[in-house]
């Protein structure tokens, strides 16, 4: 839903939701959704490297049996790769079969020849059909072959509940890749961030997996004219609080700013830290915040056992314990996998209200 | 077939410094100084040779757990071969692959991989990088595999991959007959493993993977075909690995003597020096000249790797990532 009218200039460094240094002080951009942000950093870099070509299902969207030209038809997943066929050509759009594990491990191939593949793995839960090409073969071959080479591999999925996706379309499991050493996890959270981080990531010579959570990709937001590279490993402020620090990735950001919000009109002034990047991860911004705040709620729509949430608790409990004037608190998932019932969906997302109402038991306790 | 005088000499060569170099290496093995298990490819040897016979260091090779023949093949160097499986910093990977992972960009070596059928998809992404750069005259992939990793997933998957995009690949199916202890009269649904290729509609030869001449042919017109960007083809060679799954694998406890002994009479080595001689392509004297030159070089092999350092502890968090911003150290 981009107008004409909506380009703007940002102060960036003075703006609340953008408090890390982005390409300038003053930047010029648009209002527009997640995904038309996503779609146009991919012609981008597209344009800038000729190495960079993407592949995925349906990324090219059928082809027409008469004369073999891909079709567009769905602009690929969720619009993602949308008209980039039609000006890059199949070659650089590279419509795969549903062979998860056969492309996957195809991309780190060219990767190691010195492609930069981009790979458009659908939904997050394909991860698991590829586990095996990431885990052993992306992520470790640098290490294994004594630094030899170097895996500049790029992957993206749509994650998250919320859609009725039920079950096996619906997984946030960050944490089963921000396990792997030798992969790197980002998780931007408005047009702003991916613009950034999709950028770096793609320009990046390890391999990267962006996850997109489904709930942001009809989201508008302000993000620059200009392609600029977000560093890696670096999380944000989204709002600056002196009360309890609210730790937030990924679409769970958008919730605790809207739990901030809520929390403000009581007068409780939360802090809201965007994490972005889960492997390397801002550990610096965390433990700066708890230790101005004394409290903080961890929040993640992962299921809780040995999730992101509990990673970023025992960051918390080992740098910045003496600060804590509360039990570290965590709002997840369930232990339960995604269910498709509106009503037990909804449950299962960490909500606002959650979060506001664990905030006010911290506060109550003391 | 014509072969040069050359090319003849570095089959045998080749062949040879293979068999040498297992041979040397199950016994450094033995005595210790391995520092892991190793997985022995003495008895395969014409097949990667007969492959390798025809490809640069511009072409891509994917290997396995059993992959020195592979290396030795595409022209890596022993000493640094022996000093990897010795663990050792002057290692081809600095000794922190191991036996089931050298590897070396520089020779068009992709790497070994120690998860059955890895090595597939990986030359087929190398073939797609020469497809998508133009470049399939002068660079192709190939796949070598076991009779094993035919059962696998990705296998499939890649191969169809291959034959939709049309890429310069050749998947070199070593079948010795045995994925472990597991025979592929058991595992293999087909009669041949060949025959699988008419399902993606890519030809399929059998060869008899004892022949280093026969292999010499069939990957001659297999990499022809993908240099002409006639996309991929299967190659299944018929081998036999004279020792276990790995070095303390007593294969007699699943084999039967005969198919053994069978095996043993129809020895790569052994076949090349009988038809060479016989033809007068090459003398005794010849033969025996390499054979002493590669007697040498696995003698200077392990001298080279016993006198090597270890790395340096600090080699534990080298080479995780190009770039990391969080600390790799684990936490004490």
């Amino acid at each position: 839903m981009t107008t004409a009218d909506a380009t703007q200039t940002r102060s960036v460094l003075s703006d609340p939701g953008v408090l890390v240094p982005g390409p300038g002080y003053e930047v010029s951009g648009t209002v527009e959704r997640y995904r038309d942000t996503f779609n146009r950093t991919l012609r981008d870099e597209l344009d800038r490297d000729a190495d960079v070509f993407i592949m995925g299902e349906d990324i090219s969207g059928g082809f027409d049996r008469d004369t073999n030209e891909p079709l567009d038809a769905w602009g690929g997943p969720f619009a993602a790769t949308k008209g980039l066929v039609q000006d890059f050509g199949p070659d650089r759009i590279r419509d795969a079969p549903i062979s998860e594990a056969g492309f996957v491990g195809a991309a780190v191939g060219a990767a190691l020849t010195g492609l930069r593949p981009v790979v458009d793995l659908m939904y997050f839960d394909f991860v698991t059909v590829a586990y095996d090409q990431l885990l052993s073969n992306a992520a470790k071959s640098r290490y294994m072959f004594g630094g030899q080479t170097k895996v500049p591999l790029t992957l993206f999925a749509r994650s998250g509940g919320g859609t009725g996706h039920a079950a096996q379309h619906s997984e946030s499991f960050y944490s089963m890749l921000a396990h792997i050493p030798g992969l790197k996890v980002v998780v931007p959270s408005d047009p702003y961030t991916v613009r950034g981080l999709l950028a770096s990531a793609i320009r990046d010579d390890d391999p990267v997996f962006l996850v997109n959570d489904k709930k942001l990709i009809n989201m508008e937001g302000f993000a620059p004219d200009e392609s600029f590279a977000f560093p890696l490993g670096k999380g944000r402020y989204l709002k600056h609080g002196d009360d309890v620090t609210l730790i937030g990735m990924s679409y769970t950001s958008v919730v605790c700013k809207q739990a901030a919000d809520m929390l403000a009109e009581e007068g409780i002034e939360a802090e809201v830290v965007d994490m972005l990047s889960l492997s390397p991860f801002d550990e610096e911004i965390i433990v700066e915040s708890v230790m101005k705040t004394n409290r903080v709620v961890i929040v993640d729509e992962d299921t809780p056992r040995a999730s992101m949430a509990s990673e970023f608790a025992a960051i918390v409990a080992d740098k910045a314990f003496d600060y804590l004037d509360a039990p570290v608190k965590r709002v997840t998932g369930p232990h339960t996998p995604v269910p498709y019932n509106k009503g037990l969906e909804t449950a299962f997302m960490p909500q606002p209200d959650d979060v506001v109402s664990t905030v006010r038991a911290m506060l109550d306790g003391e | 077939m014509r072969i040069t005088k050359e090319k003849l000499r570095w089959l045998y060569e080749t062949m040879y410094r293979i068999r040498r170099f297992e041979e040397t290496m199950l016994e450094q093995t033995f005595r210790g100084n391995a520092m892991g298990v190793t997985h022995p490819s003495d008895g395969q040897e014409a097949v990667p040779t007969g492959i390798c016979a025809h490809l640069t260091e511009k072409d891509w090779i994917g290997s396995t757990h059993r992959g020195h023949g592979h290396c030795i093949a595409k022209g890596l160097d022993t000493k640094a071969m022996m000093a990897e499986i010795m663990g050792r910093y002057t290692g081809q990977c600095k000794g922190k692959g191991g036996s089931m992972h050298i590897a070396d960009f520089s020779k068009g070596m992709l790497g070994a991989n120690a998860i059955v059928g890895a090595s597939v998809p990986l030359a087929v992404g190398a073939a797609l990088t020469s497809k998508y750069r133009g470049m399939e005259d002068e660079s192709v992939g190939v796949a070598f595999f076991g009779d094993g990793a035919t059962s696998q997933g990705v296998v499939h998957e890649s191969m169809n991959l291959a034959a939709i995009w049309d890429l310069p690949v050749i998947f070199a199916c070593e079948n010795n007959q045995y994925a472990e202890a597991t025979p592929a009269w058991y595992a293999v649904s087909t009669e041949d493993i060949a025959a699988r290729a008419d399902s993606y509609g890519i030809p399929g030869v059998q060869v008899d993977g004892m022949n280093v001449f026969a292999v010499y042919e069939a990957a001659g017109e297999a990499v022809a075909r993908a240099r002409a960007g006639e996309g991929p083809t299967l190659l299944e060679l018929k081998t036999y690995r004279y020792h276990g799954h790995f070095h303390a694998d007593d294969p007699k406890k699943y084999r039967k003597p005969d198919e053994e002994e069978e095996y043993l009479e129809r020895d790569c080595l052994k076949h090349f020096e009988g038809l060479v001689t016989q033809q007068g392509a090459m003398t005794e004297e010849e033969l025996q000249g390499i054979r002493d030159e590669i007697e040498q070089e696995m003698q200077d092999a392990v001298d080279f790797a016993l006198n090597s350092p270890m790395p340096p502890i600090d080699e534990l968090y080298s080479d995780v990532y190009v770039d990391y911003s969080n600390p790799l150290a684990g936490l004490r």
